[in-house]
């Protein structure tokens, strides 16, 4: 017989006391419960076909974030790259230039720490960490979660900064109107050809780091060469967030999104 | 290692087929993997076999049917079988753009239940 399944408080989890004001989603508080096993019913054995798609619950949930946002006149961005690509930095120096033109707000997902939703404060930009607790990538209900921790109310821009992780964030969509994939001049130049699943699902490539490719003796036009061939789709950006190389038209792009 | 939260949402899927058909048990479960779906199919197997114990699922087989890619030239229409990785060119004109038509699933494909 069916009982009834532990109930899930479903309230936001509350801020752990190191993070100060910076608003944190740990994943690992209880938000949702599995379905509880069937009654008492037998029967013989027998197969049943279902062909129903594994992703169904994300997918179902991307597309209930999509529908909020587009409610709310928002534009989602999903960032993905390996670690240290230049997500944060990129997004730091991206706030910075957009300043009060554009009402922006951040989600950014790590395993552990709030230390990015730190570096990505900015007055009037709101900002929610999302600690995975070991999970190597955003999923839709995360999101929707951070979502309703924040004030959206006139953002215009919401920039979602996913694990480093050039693999798994590929599978997961968050509902983002735009997925923008960063690969750095320090990783080599074939990355487009070692990881091709986040470069032809990318609306967006962006070569960062340039102001250091000399001293890494990296070959930009091997590098371009190869994200073509795995981004045939995408817009590409050369830029340094550092020195503000390229950002003009990064900033053109984005301002084209509204 | 996302392979663990997939293994997780196939589990949750097979339990609400199988609650939906009234199943008190499932003796095997029958999932479909594309081979361009980003899932490593051993992966996924032993995560699903960590999550069993517990469910109706306990014991239960798991079988995983690889489902091999197709793709069309965006720039001939030539069909194709990319013979080796993620990224393709069409072996008739050798253009890069194409158009995946299977290979990416993902799939709860059968239970077997009583």
């Amino acid at each position: 017989m069916n009982t009834p399944g532990p109930s899930a408080p479903k309230q936001p989890s509350s801020p752990a006391p190191e993070t100060e004001d910076v608003v944190v989603i740990d994943v690992r508080d209880p938000a949702d419960t599995l379905p509880e096993p069937p009654g008492d019913r037998i029967a013989g054995t027998r197969t049943v076909d279902v062909s129903v798609r594994i992703l169904d619950e994300n997918d179902r949930r991307a597309e209930v974030n999509r529908a909020r946002l587009a409610v709310l006149g928002i534009r989602a961005l999903n960032f993905v790259s390996s670690p240290g690509a230049g997500k944060t930095t990129l997004l730091q120096h991206t706030l910075a230039a957009l300043g009060e033109d554009v009402s922006s707000a951040v989600l950014v997902g790590d395993l552990e720490t709030a230390n990015d939703a730190r570096r990505l404060r900015r007055p009037g930009v709101p900002v929610a960490q999302i600690t995975t607790g070991g999970a190597c990538h955003l999923d839709a209900a995360m999101v929707a979660r951070a979502m309703d921790a924040i004030p959206l109310d006139g953002v215009r821009l919401l920039f979602i900064e996913n694990v480093g992780n050039l693999v798994c964030p590929a599978s997961f969509d968050l509902g983002e109107n735009r997925r923008i994939t960063l690969v750095s001049c320090t990783e080599g130049e074939d990355k487009p050809l070692k990881y091709p699943p986040m470069f032809s699902s990318a609306h967006a490539v962006l070569l960062t780091k340039i102001d250091v490719a000399g001293a890494m003796e990296f070959d930009r036009k091997l590098a371009l060469q190869n994200i073509r061939r795995a981004a045939p789709q995408a817009s590409v950006f050369e830029v340094s967030a550092k020195t503000g190389e390229g950002m003009d038209a990064w900033l053109a792009y984005l301002r084209g999104l509204l | 290692m996302h392979e663990v939260g997939i293994a997780q949402a196939a589990l949750d899927q097979a339990l609400e087929q199988a609650q939906r058909a009234g199943a008190v048990r499932i003796h095997r479960i029958v999932l479909r993997v594309g081979t361009l779906s980003g899932v490593e199919p051993t992966a996924l197997e032993f995560a699903m076999q960590t999550l069993l114990p517990g469910s109706i699922a306990d014991g239960a087989g798991l079988e995983i049917e690889p489902v091999p890619a197709l793709a069309r030239c965006r720039s001939c229409s030539h069909e194709y079988s990319p013979s080796d990785g993620l990224l393709f060119e069409c072996p008739h004109c050798g253009a890069l753009a194409s158009t995946v038509l299977r290979g990416r699933e993902l799939e709860l494909a059968r239970l077997e239940i009583s």
